[in-house]
């Protein structure tokens, strides 16, 4: 009996364990995550003591026999009126638990779309099958796009707002919120807090076509100084090539598809229709989350983008061989 | 008797079940269709013309199509040509075709580029696009399968969806540029 126990707790323990990491709603970094841990475990304690008490209550009613009655047609005043206080008790209890429920779902709904004053303002267009990213600021000369992998300052309430350039699909990163859908034609605006430094992976959580698993996106949490240098350094346009073989790969980028859609701040490439590349070097990840970013795994996205993500957007091209060394190079350098 | 009904109806059903297939991973090689470029030709017999089929293919494929659409929107086309009825570009939504009105010349127009005014897009765009936005193109006028054609915008319609556009076989017309015509 004890082995058994110790058995079925490791194994409880283990399955808890997967419910920690970078992308778990069980394992929250910010005060709306918080929010929706406390009422899942909540409803989870609730609904399960109601779930054991009523099995409790089937079985004692099943085990129990009473003396056979001689009469199974007669009435027992005194009896059915007990009855009937019980069941009427226990179905009042039941309207009362689902009120005080939807209570606390109406409050913590209340909480999660709090809005408050925000330190930054963050434009993410969905695009099948990539996260479009612009920072607004009232200052013109500070907005800038970036595309797949957003920076905020820990402790700071940052406004997200969401529309989509194609069809439906939805931002859920989380540990830090709830999910919230990009429509197209509508803006959907939620705010997101991240109490510590830290990296936390989103998904997109609508499906939206043939990469919908491939869309996810990186959010890094870091403290005020961090975050403005990273702001900084993105503000600014892609420095020019360092060595001679950057400078080839910069000019095979220019002559060939790339700047039909990719654009380089800096450089005349400048296509809307696909990720701003102006500082894809600094990014973790390629082709939204799918690849961590490498000098090789830029050389194989380029050579064939639809053996890793079949369907994407980025077409087979006709490249010599020198040009991709050269383009992946070029790439990798944009810090 | 029974049986044998049963058996076609059955084959009638599974029929139904095949899907137009899409090819994602496009050859990059770029193609050769041997078409004349231009209508004038010496002599009274026509220009000989060899097609290997692609453009067939492409037609016929409402997948190529609705990329197509999507392209003919990325990269712009709309700036001269407008949503088909042209501007400083020619309209795409008539008969009327300079430089020929074939799939295959539309790819030539659009990889080679044109006097006045139309680019040449040879190493920019891929072959396999040139020839999804050439059949989109054909689409304009009508002149692709009505079940493969666009039948929808993502944006507010300018005209009525492609699939619903009457047919306009290609005719040879319009105003070639002087730049265009052949030294006299």
């Amino acid at each position: 009996m004890k082995a058994r126990t110790a058995l079925l707790l490791s194994v409880l323990a283990l399955a808890l364990a997967g419910c920690r990491g970078w992308q778990s709603a069980l394992d929250p970094q910010g005060p709306q995550a918080r929010e929706l841990a406390w009422l899942f475990w909540m409803f989870t304690a609730v609904l399960t003591a109601i779930f054991v008490a009523v099995m409790i209550a089937l079985v004692v009613a099943l085990m129990r026999r009473g003396p056979p009655r001689a009469d199974p047609l007669a009435v027992d005043p005194a009896g059915e009126r007990r009855t009937n206080f019980v069941v009427a008790g226990l179905a009042a209890a039941t309207g009362v638990t689902v009120l005080v429920l939807t209570g606390f779902s109406f409050v913590s709904q209340r909480n999660l779309f709090r809005v408050e004053e925000e330190a930054v303002t963050i434009r993410i267009t969905g695009n099948q099958w990539w996260w479009d990213i612009r920072y607004e600021d009232a200052d013109a000369s500070r907005s800038f796009t970036t595309a797949n992998e957003i920076h905020i300052p820990t402790g700071r309430p940052v406004k997200v707002k969401l529309v989509s350039a194609d069809v439906i699909h939805s931002f859920w990163v989380p540990s830090l919120m709830g999910k919230q859908d990009l429509i197209p034609g509508q803006e959907n605006d939620i705010r997101l807090v991240a109490d510590r430094p830290g990296t936390y992976r989103g998904q997109c959580a609508e499906f939206c076509g043939l990469q919908h698993a491939h869309m996810g996106i990186l959010v890094v949490a870091e403290d005020e100084a961090a975050f403005d240098r990273w702001r900084d350094a993105q503000i600014r346009s892609a420095d020019p090539p360092d060595n001679p073989d950057r400078q080839k790969g910069l000019q095979a980028f220019l002559s060939r598809p790339c700047v039909m859609c990719h654009s380089v701040r800096g450089t005349p490439a400048g296509g809307r229709v696909a990720p701003d590349l102006t500082h894809v070097g600094s990014r973790r990840y390629l082709a939204a989350g799918t690849l961590p970013l490498s000098r090789g795994n830029l050389a194989a996205w380029i050579v064939d983008p639809h053996g890793i993500k079949p369907g994407v957007n980025m077409p087979t091209m006709k490249l010599d061989p020198d040009d991709i060394d050269f383009i992946a190079a070029y790439l990798e350098g944009l810090k | 008797m029974k049986a044998l009904a049963a058996l076609a109806l059955a084959a009638l059903a599974l029929a139904g079940c095949q899907r137009e297939e899409r090819s994602f991973r496009s050859s990059p090689t770029e193609s050769e269709e041997k078409v004349a470029l231009v209508p004038l030709f010496p002599g009274s017999s026509g220009p000989t013309s060899e097609v290997s089929g692609k453009g067939k293919e492409f037609e016929g494929n409402a997948y190529h199509l609705a990329q197509g659409k999507t392209l003919y929107r990325w990269f712009n086309c709309v700036g001269c040509h407008a949503n088909g009825g042209g501007g400083s570009g020619p309209a795409l939504i008539d008969d009327v075709w300079i430089y020929g009105g074939s799939i295959e010349n539309i790819v030539h127009t659009i990889r080679e580029g044109r006097p006045n005014g139309m680019p040449s897009f040879r190493g920019k765009i891929p072959d396999d696009q040139i020839w999804q936005i050439a059949g989109y193109v054909r689409s304009m006028s009508g002149n692709v399968p009505k079940d493969a054609a666009p039948s929808r915008d993502d944006h507010m319609h300018p005209r009525p969806a492609e699939n619903r556009t009457p047919t306009f076989p290609p005719v040879t017309g319009g105003n070639t540029p002087p730049s265009g015509q052949a030294p006299q």
